[in-house]
């Protein structure tokens, strides 16, 4: 059952794209919806089985590699981490595979897009099953094959050629770094399986390497590297580039990325390794840095993006920079809870801004809708539960999974643990104030989209209403009934060896801190409230006044232009220089150009041999014969 | 003890006693005795193949040490047999369309695999010469079967004249041989050269000899020159026959004769096997190039990997032989599926045989095309195809064995041999054409075609296990 949870998927793969396109569409899109069911159906089985029995497995399924030392097999592990990933993912998945049935029903090539969507939860799944460090990175590089194929997937778009070629590129940069990491720990460990590499941990924790003078110590210096690929999966600031542009990607596509695939990998990974990371201080701060950072910077962006699904986006960065908060202060149960909290509201966001698109006939830009709210009732209605626990109301899920990391960055008591403590509370604010922009915009106020679009507008069909309904109850109530299993009095032994879980401070955080959080987002929903219902000419007043606080924020910090200008047009100039003159004029021309002549003459002097008359061919052969005879006598 | 003997020699037996069974009963009857004969065959070659496994693995000697039996010759039979069944599989509507439907080919094609069975198994110089001439015999006819047509007849002519000189080049080295050390049977050679200090003259020449004639089997160069000429003017099936299955039981034949009595004079013969390796790497990738027909192309293409091979047996390791195993392997479900999609493919209900006729392929027939482009990709060994792997492999045994040089000329020759396999590629997926294709296929020749593209394209999930295998094989004839 387990090798068909992750296997299933990657079945639906094979037949939509195989046979997808003979059949007509409806058999690709209910054999890959049908085998995610499943795999989904059976994840819950091995989830009942896991809380009973609390036993974790590890099915080797065939000996991959065997050379030398370097063993490396294709196997799953279930243990508490990666079956609350297998959950997740596939869970979310099988709804997005719904939703898809009706967000794409006139797509002309449905067979290839559900079949990628498969592909894409399949290398998920491997990903999270891993029990070595190279499975782990070939469902990695799986999924980033699969993003670029779906952020691509309207080929004939350039934007979304660039924003695939984009998304690939800077999850390379992120990978190249994650090799060194994997290569360094198969160098200090001599192992890639992650239980021997856990078992030998103790060992090199004061271990110190010198490099060019400089001592650094190996687990700090291979943590950061394991971080730095996590940050170009996760999108952390500096690599986080390509996430909004994935945006050009079908709607459902995104909400496969932002929510419950590829961007959590990188939290996943950095959970996987938490032996690793805890004894690595240095590395845990700097990700508590990055995590903070990205958290707000994301945040800001945010509040002046006018395309809907940019602003979930990069809310999705900003609730990554969350999740490395938490990983860096050591609370990682606190992330992966937030993680799977996280993937249910956000996938709702994502799904109910794919059912505004569809109702407006592909808008996206908010400045163009408004009053949406009487003609697309159950999408508002969904909207208003997603965004509640985005901002972490009470007694949504968003709100105990936000409020434990908080928390556990006020606990930390070290300087980067109050930074990013202070850093959450005033994100948890702007957060607010976003979402609630959003939600103003787009469903309140006076219409000022095309008349006609607006009497057009209708609710989205069953078929994609349905899974957002089951999204909303993920959204509302995940966080109660798992609160106590992640983080609550059960947690370590819920979670086993799976990750390391530091045992919970006794202790509440004082009333007013607790007051002080609640404060922010009280703020940032009645700011936006009168921003967006009272007071409408207020933000376009206070972009003019503060017209060079609002570019920054509306070019997002220029990040892209300042790559544009660095790293792309510099090493596009040099490419040009090394193509015209390195390679045409003088590698080409020595080499390839002209070795090819010699080898054509060669050649034709070798054919020229085969004359087809038999007493050639005989006379070669003695040739031959005494050739060697008489080597052999003067030898 | 004769019951254990027959034991021993059971897919043998039941090869002769089947084939002859097939020969009477096709004679006498008419209108369908190529159909029976053909499926007859498939179905004895299935039983051999499962009496194979039966064998029980020890080392005795059986028949007065004519032949012997081992993990080795176990495998090379089984690759035989499964090669063969192979040909059964997709030929049929090849002989109907040319009206070939003789009862004969099959008959004969199963008595050259006795022949093939006895030369591996053989473990004296008589036994061997046997084997050879029973296998080659039945092949000289096979290759002009297509009595209608001038070049093979001609093809079976060259054949058969160079054949007979290889065969004398054979006996006499035999003969050599017994002159010097008294004895043919594999052991007694050994034990006899195992008290000299180096080898006389006459048993280099005598060694040189044989090695000469078996190169010839293989076709390693200088001893290839037959190999275009049949190759293109055999029908195509019987080419893909020589192609494969002929190839790997001389290459088994080479290492078992190399390895057992002269396996501590590694020294005295490897220098033969570098030559021929090096100059069948060079020649295979060059002369290749210019090359149109396909069949051509492919006996060029076989010429160079039996150059690879050989580096594996150059090293006289057991990394070596393990290379060479695994490349045998993978040789074979790579010229398995070309052959059978070659077979499949009709312009204007003519065979292919001009390989810029593939062009546009693509358009119409888009798997198949990627199913090609799979196989030249892993003959050219490009990861992470399995022809990848074949070549890495006996590359480490020459670098393990400090044959640095032959490891260099066989990554160069690869690289210009590339250029070939590729330009299939280029012309199917780039080039415009007719679209007048046809591809026919029935049942047997998509199961072919599906497992050794699953082989090929997925070795890399899973190598270990035909890497062990070839591991543990390649300790048992040390």
């Amino acid at each position: 059952m387990i090798y068909l949870i992750v296997f299933l998927p990657l079945l639906g793969f094979l037949f939509s794209s195989i046979i997808g396109n003979k059949l007509n569409n409806k058999f690709s899109q209910y054999i890959t919806s049908g085998f995610l069911i499943l795999s989904a159906f059976f994840s819950w089985i091995i989830f009942y089985k896991f809380l009973i029995n609390k036993e974790n497995i590890d099915l080797i399924m065939i000996n991959w590699i065997n050379s030398g030392d370097f063993k490396v097999d294709w196997a799953i592990r279930i243990d508490a981490l990666s079956i609350i990933m297998l959950m997740v993912v596939s869970n979310i998945s099988a709804l997005i595979h719904i939703y898809s049935i009706g967000y794409m029903s006139k797509d002309p090539s449905i067979p290839r897009f559900m079949g990628y969507l498969s592909l894409f939860t399949f290398f998920m799944l491997a990903l999270v099953t891993s029990n070595n460090l190279l499975q782990l990175f070939f469902g990695w590089e799986g999924v980033g094959l699969a993003s670029y194929l779906l952020i691509g997937f309207w080929h004939h778009k350039e934007t979304a050629n660039n924003a695939a070629i984009k998304a690939f590129i800077v999850n390379r940069i992120g990978d190249f770094s994650f090799v060194i990491g994997i290569v360094g720990i198969y160098f200090i460990f001599g192992t890639l399986e992650f239980d021997e590499i856990f078992n030998q941990v103790d060992l090199y924790k004061e271990s110190q390497f010198n490099f060019v003078g400089i001592e650094i110590s190996t687990l700090n210096f291979l943590c950061t590297l394991l971080f730095i690929g996590a940050m170009g999966k996760s999108a952390q600031i500096g690599l986080h580039v390509w996430l909004p542009d994935a945006m050009e990607g079908p709607t459902p596509v995104s909400a496969l990325i932002h929510a419950a695939t590829m961007v959590t990998a990188g939290v996943f990974m950095v959970a996987r390794m938490s032996p690793l990371f805890i004894s690595a201080n240095t590395a845990s701060n700097i990700i508590i840095l990055i995590g903070a950072l990205t958290a707000i910077f994301a945040a800001l962006i945010a509040l002046t993006q006018n395309d809907i699904k940019k602003v979930i986006a990069y809310s999705t960065c900003s609730q990554l920079g969350y999740m490395f908060v938490a990983a860096g202060v050591g609370a990682y149960n606190a992330a992966i809870f937030h993680l799977t909290t996280h993937a249910f509201f956000k996938a709702l966001l994502f799904l109910s801004a794919g059912s505004v698109i569809h109702a407006l006939g592909n808008e996206q830009n908010m400045q163009k809708m408004g009053g949406l709210a009487k003609k697309i009732p159950i999408t508002a209605s969904m909207m208003w539960i997603g965004s509640l626990a985005i901002i972490g109301f009470p007694f949504l899920s968003g709100y105990y999974s936000k409020e434990s990391i908080i928390e556990s960055a006020y606990f930390a008591n070290t300087s980067f643990g109050n930074l990013a403590y202070y850093v959450g509370i005033i994100t948890s604010g702007l957060t607010a104030f976003y979402s609630w922009r959003l939600i103003f915009l787009t469903f309140y106020g006076k219409n000022r989209s095309e008349q006609d679009l607006f009497n057009k507008a209708h609710e989205s069909p069953l078929v994609m209403i349905f899974p957002l309904i089951l999204l909303s109850f993920g959204s509302i109530f995940v966080g109660v009934v798992c609160y106590d299993l992640f983080i609550g009095n059960n947690s370590i032994n819920f979670w086993g060896n799976s990750i390391i879980v530091i045992e919970k401070y006794s202790n509440h955080m004082p009333f007013t801190q607790l007051l002080l959080g609640k404060l922010f987002i009280s703020i940032g929903i009645i700011l936006a409230t009168v921003f967006y219902f009272y007071r409408n000419d207020l933000p376009k007043k206070l972009s003019t006044k503060y017209n060079y606080l609002y570019n920054i924020l509306i070019n997002k910090f220029y990040f892209d232009f300042i790559y544009n200008k660095i790293f792309v047009i510099s090493s596009h100039n040099l490419g040009k220089l090394l193509w015209k003159q390195g390679d045409e004029k003088t590698i080409d021309g020595f080499g390839p150009d002209g070795l090819s002549k010699v080898i054509d003459k060669l050649s034709l002097i070798a054919g020229r041999f085969q004359t087809g008359y038999l007493y050639h061919y005989a006379f070669v052969m003695l040739i031959g014969l005494v050739g060697f005879l008489t080597w052999y006598l003067y030898v | 003890m004769p019951y254990i003997n027959s034991i021993m020699f059971l897919p043998e037996l039941i090869l002769t006693i089947g084939t002859l069974f097939i020969l009477t009963v096709s004679t006498f009857l008419k209108n369908i005795s190529f159909k029976f004969s053909f499926n007859a065959s498939i179905l004895l070659l299935v039983f051999s193949l499962y009496s194979v496994t039966f064998d029980i693995d020890t080392n005795l000697f059986n028949y007065d040490n004519f032949f012997d039996n081992g993990a080795f010759i176990d495998f090379i039979k089984i690759l035989i047999l499964f090669g063969t069944l192979v040909f059964f599989l997709f030929s049929e509507e090849y002989f109907y369309d040319l009206n070939l439907d003789k009862f004969e080919i099959p008959i004969l094609i199963l008595f050259s695999v006795l022949g093939m069975m006895i030369m591996i198994s053989c473990n004296n110089l008589i036994s061997m010469y046997l084997g050879i001439e029973l296998q080659s015999l039945s092949l000289y006819i096979l290759a002009s079967i297509n009595k209608k047509s001038i070049k093979s007849t001609e093809a079976g002519l060259k054949y058969f004249i160079l054949g007979a000189l290889s065969s004398g080049i054979l006996l006499y080295g035999c003969s050599l041989i017994y002159g010097f050390t008294g004895a043919l049977n594999f052991q007694e050679i050994e034990l006899k050269l195992s008290v000299l200090p180096q080898l006389d003259l006459g048993l280099i020449f005598g060694l040189v000899f044989i090695i000469v004639s078996l190169a010839f089997k293989v076709s390693a160069v200088p001893f290839h020159m037959w190999t275009p000429d049949v190759y293109e003017g055999s029908p195509t099936p019987i080419t893909a026959f020589f192609a494969i299955v002929t190839k790997i039981v001389a290459v088994g034949l080479l290492i078992r004769f190399l390895i057992l009595p002269f396996g501590q004079f590694v020294d005295d013969w490897s220098q033969i096997i570098i030559f021929l390796s090096i100059s069948s790497m060079i020649l295979g990738a060059l002369a290749a190039m210019t090359q149109n027909n396909i069949n051509r192309l492919l006996a060029y293409s076989s010429i160079g990997h039996i150059g690879y091979m050989l580096i594996g047996l150059a090293t006289g390791a057991e990394t070596g032989i393990r290379g060479i195993i695994i490349y045998l392997c993978i040789y074979l479900f790579m010229n398995a599926a070309v052959f059978t999609i070659l077979l499949s493919i009709k312009i204007n209900g003519k065979y292919i045989e001009n390989i810029k006729s593939f062009a546009g392929l693509s358009k119409k027939y888009p798997i198949i095309s990627f199913i090609i482009s799979i196989m030249m990709f892993s003959m050219a060994g490009i990861p992470p195809f399995a022809g990848f792997f074949s070549k890495f492999y006996i590359f480490i045994s020459a670098l393990e064995s400090k044959l640095v040089f032959l490891a260099i000329i066989g990554v160069l020759s690869s690289v210009v041999a590339a250029f070939y396999y590729i330009r299939i590629v280029k012309i199917i997926y780039f080039d415009d054409g007719l679209d007048n294709f046809e591809v026919i296929l029935n049942f047997r020749r998509k199961l072919i075609i599906f497992i050794s593209t699953i082989f090929i394209a997925f070795f890399i999930i899973a190598p270990s296990y035909i890497i062990d295998t070839a591991q543990e094989l390649s300790k048992t004839i040390f």
